[in-house]
């Protein structure tokens, strides 16, 4: 009777919350609510949803700028510097992938000094790898209404969200690792995202050359992790596999982010060994993956093969002697030109203290961000005081108009839907740092990944 | 008959229940067969794959069990939930892992594997027990006679707490343990091969089960924590030292932890700081399902669990054509708990309380 007892109360609360909330369109007379307007539908004196709610998005200390563009301008006075927001992934396990980004951006300012007369400076959010954590480090960079532009996210499940909140604030935002192919598919692209990634259709289909042309593969298997990152791209490669290679997929399974045991996908998977397992998903998992898949009977003669997610030192410490002969797609780290490796990865080293890069994107942070200080040099206003008036959407317009450009990671031009890239994958195979050598990308003491594909 | 002469058992609650019931043994049955006779397509797995994840998902369940165990032997004295008690399983793996290394980098992990693990062993023990008796003695024992969600609230907080020193003190990254050649590879018993840490794990943790209900049925401790248990008024009257029994069973709790934390990285062979929440709610679901308070019922919960999250998936749902079964291997598993107390409210082994 108890229960009942309760029940009935609790859905008695539950009636009068629903009553009394403001804006609910309750009939009349649902409910004996107390201090709730019975109407329900109340437009007078609810102060906070007034009709003139317009985001802050416009000028921090502008009195009489008359803006210009729909989201407004930001001005920068003079002496006071040009603020930049940064939402990459640094904690969790996938820490590596974001702060070898942020590193690469913060060289770009160090290196360019200052833009139009005013300094650089960053505001870092996490963004967690994840959509939650996108979505927070978003929306506490679009409350800043001095942010220009801003460099991230790290991992696409954290940009799908970002890229949506950035451009309903007519923020410009490029990332420099987001590679899912959906954040610049012309149904699913927002206004104000760009990326100096490669675009995972690119990446997908190189694995596959790399999987029939090199490996000799003839059937492969894919898991992912539920990820915008993961899924779209070894979707990307098992089409790519069947397309290119003839070959067969035996199998395309799933894990969740947080999962340890990865036995049941691995035997399931064992039940058809394939020549080759693709799994593209994050540090953690990836490791798990790797061991657990060389436990497992049945999948002794299969190929390992991941993706940039996993290209970090904490995959290797994670994976221990199992990450041996992993192989993993990837941006191509072999830059034509010397500024690279003399001019950028020693300021790199001086900020990371490591002398490996720590990931894979560093290089595409920096080309970033560069590209985002021409955008500004060409759209912005100097005023007589020495101030600076940035038009948000004049930004944007710039920094999509950029064709031709001679960044570290190749001659970057933005189309329409923002893909700047001017991608290059490569494949790397991890081994024992004594025979890698030179070839060395992200690295522990004993084991990094040394690239192998394409042949110089 | 005697059903239809007691026509007021037949409420309404109870028919949905007995639908519920009849439904979900119709899903669970349909669902086997469509999978075992390979209709619709779905992958077949063969017996050895079949063999392996039963293997597997004992393996897991019995690390599972001795958390759970934690949890039962303070819900039995205490009455309450010790939700810190993943980060004190997490305490115990993440220092043992800085002895291994230090055991690695020294030669005895490949020297002398026996006593490599027996040290990693004790010393992750001994920290899972030292953070269980402080966290009972700063965090508990203050609050005991406060009423019960007090307690529950404050391990919330507990768990966070130890999880957030534990990235503050050793990072957030993942690191990999170094494990001897000793317990790689597998092990031909009864022609079938198992992996040696599988079978680590499993006597391991059967030994330690075997240990712990001798302590609290046969010695002198046990007894003494048997009585708090079932009334503490009455058992400090008796002269029993309540404060120092209920440290005690913080203590063996903790020291169970710890066991499970090396044992659970023998399996996937990782430490992370968050390491112990899952594997910290997935115990105490397998408390519940044993039975709360139940110390038979904890190890049973376990291994019904490891087994169900192991088989489950693949058992239930890839006949019906569902892809990718494994990500919803906890939805089979907390679907299970749900079913398991529909049927049974207290649990496989719980009694009914007065």
């Amino acid at each position: 009777m108890k229960s009942t007892k309760l029940g009935s109360l609790t859905f008695a609360v539950l009636l009068a919350a629903v009553a009394c909330t403001p804006g609910a369109t309750t009939p009349t007379g649902a409910a004996p609510t107390s201090g709730g307007d019975p109407t329900g539908t109340a437009p007078s004196g609810s102060p906070d949803m007034s009709p003139d709610m317009s985001p802050d998005i416009s000028p921090g200390g502008s009195p009489d700028g008359s803006p210009s563009g729909e989201f407004g301008t930001v001005e920068v006075a003079s002496g006071q510097p040009i603020k930049l927001g940064t939402a990459l992934v640094i904690t969790t396990a996938d820490a590596d992938l974001g702060t070898d980004s942020q590193y690469g951006a913060q060289v770009a300012a160090e290196i360019k000094g200052q833009v139009l007369g005013h300094d650089i400076e960053f505001v870092f959010q996490d963004d967690q790898c994840s959509t939650e954590g996108g979505t927070t480090a978003a929306q506490a960079l679009v409350s800043d209404p001095q942010i220009v532009a801003v460099i991230g996210t790290s991992c696409s499940s954290a940009g799908i969200p970002a890229a949506q909140i950035t451009s309903d604030a007519g923020i410009l935002m490029v990332s420099p690792s987001n590679t899912a192919p959906s954040l610049t598919a012309p149904e699913t692209h927002e206004e104000f995202y760009a990326r100096t990634a490669h675009n995972d259709t690119v990446q997908g289909a190189a694995m596959a050359t790399f999987a029939c042309e090199e490996l000799g593969a003839e059937t492969a298997a894919t898991v992912h992790d539920g990820s915008a990152y993961a899924e779209q791209l070894q979707q990307v490669f098992a089409d790519e596999f069947v397309a290119q290679c003839d070959g067969r997929i035996t199998t395309q399974e799933a894990v969740a982010p947080t999962d340890t045991d990865m036995r049941t996908v691995l035997t399931t998977i064992a039940a058809d060994p394939p020549d080759l397992l693709y799994y593209p998903i994050f540090t953690a998992g990836g490791a798990l993956m790797t061991q657990q898949a060389r436990q497992t009977s049945g999948l002794e003669d299969t190929d390992l093969a991941g993706a940039d997610g996993m290209q970090s030192p904490t995959f290797l410490d994670a994976a221990g002697d199992a990450a041996l002969g992993v192989y993993a797609s990837g941006p191509d780290l072999a830059f034509a030109g010397d500024f690279y490796s003399e001019t950028f990865l020693p300021a790199y080293e001086e900020l990371s203290g490591s002398a490996t890069p720590l990931s894979v994107f560093h290089a595409h942070a920096f080309d970033a961000a560069n590209m985002i200080f021409k955008a500004i040099e060409d759209s912005a206003t100097e005023n007589a005081d020495g101030s600076l008036t940035i038009d948000r959407v004049a930004l944007r317009d710039a920094f999509f108009a950029i064709q031709g450009y001679a960044g570290i990671t190749g001659t970057l031009s933005c189309n329409e839907t923002g893909d700047c890239a001017d991608p290059k994958i490569s494949v790397s195979v991890v081994a024992p740092v004594a025979d890698a050598g030179d070839a060395c990308g992200a690295s522990t003491e004993e084991v990094c990944f040394q690239r192998i594909w394409p042949k110089e | 008959m005697r059903f239809l002469s007691r026509p007021e058992r037949l409420t309404r609650l109870g028919v949905i229940l007995w639908a519920l019931r009849i439904a979900l043994i119709a899903f669970v049955v349909a669902g086997s067969y469509a999978t075992l006779s390979g209709a619709s397509g779905s992958p077949v797995l063969s017996p050895e794959g079949w063999r392996d994840l039963i293997i597997f998902g004992i393996a897991q369940g019995s690390v599972y069990a001795l958390i759970a165990l934690g949890y039962t032997l303070v819900y039995g004295i205490l009455f309450m939930i010790n939700f810190a008690h993943g980060e004190i399983f997490m305490a115990g793996a993440f220092t043992g892992f800085f002895v291994a290394v230090a055991l690695a980098e020294e030669g005895i992990m490949e020297a002398n594997p026996v006593l490599g693990i027996v040290i990693l062993l004790l010393s992750s023990m001994i920290t899972s027990m030292i953070v269980a008796v402080l966290l009972e003695r700063i965090a508990y024992r203050p609050l005991r006679r406060a009423p019960r969600l007090v307690p529950l609230i404050t391990a919330i907080g507990a768990s966070l707490v130890l999880q957030y020193s534990f990235r503050g003190i050793y990072g957030s990254g993942v690191r990999a343990y170094p494990l001897p050649d000793a317990i790689r590879g597998r092990v031909e018993i009864l022609g079938i091969p198992i992996l040696r840490s599988q079978l680590i794990v499993v006597i391991a943790a059967v030994l330690l089960m075997f240990a712990l209900y001798y302590l609290v049925e046969r010695t002198r401790t046990g007894r003494s924590m048997r009585a708090v248990s079932e009334d503490k008024e009455v058992a400090a009257l008796m002269g029993i030292n309540v404060d120092r029994t209920i440290a005690t069973t913080f203590a063996i709790g903790g020291l169970l932890a710890g066991a499970a934390g090396v044992l659970y990285v023998f399996i996937f062979n990782q430490v992370s700081f968050a390491m112990g929440f899952l594997p910290g709610i997935k115990a105490f679901t397998a408390a519940v399902l044993g039975g709360i308070g139940n110390i038979v019922g904890a190890m049973l919960g376990g291994l019904t669990l490891g087994i169900l999250e192991s088989v489950g998936p693949f058992l239930l749902l890839s006949g019906f054509g569902v892809p990718s079964t494994n990500q919803l291997r906890d939805v089979i598993a907390f679907s299970m708990l749900v079913i398991v107390l529909i049927f049974r409210p207290y649990g496989i082994l719980g009694r009914k309380e007065s």
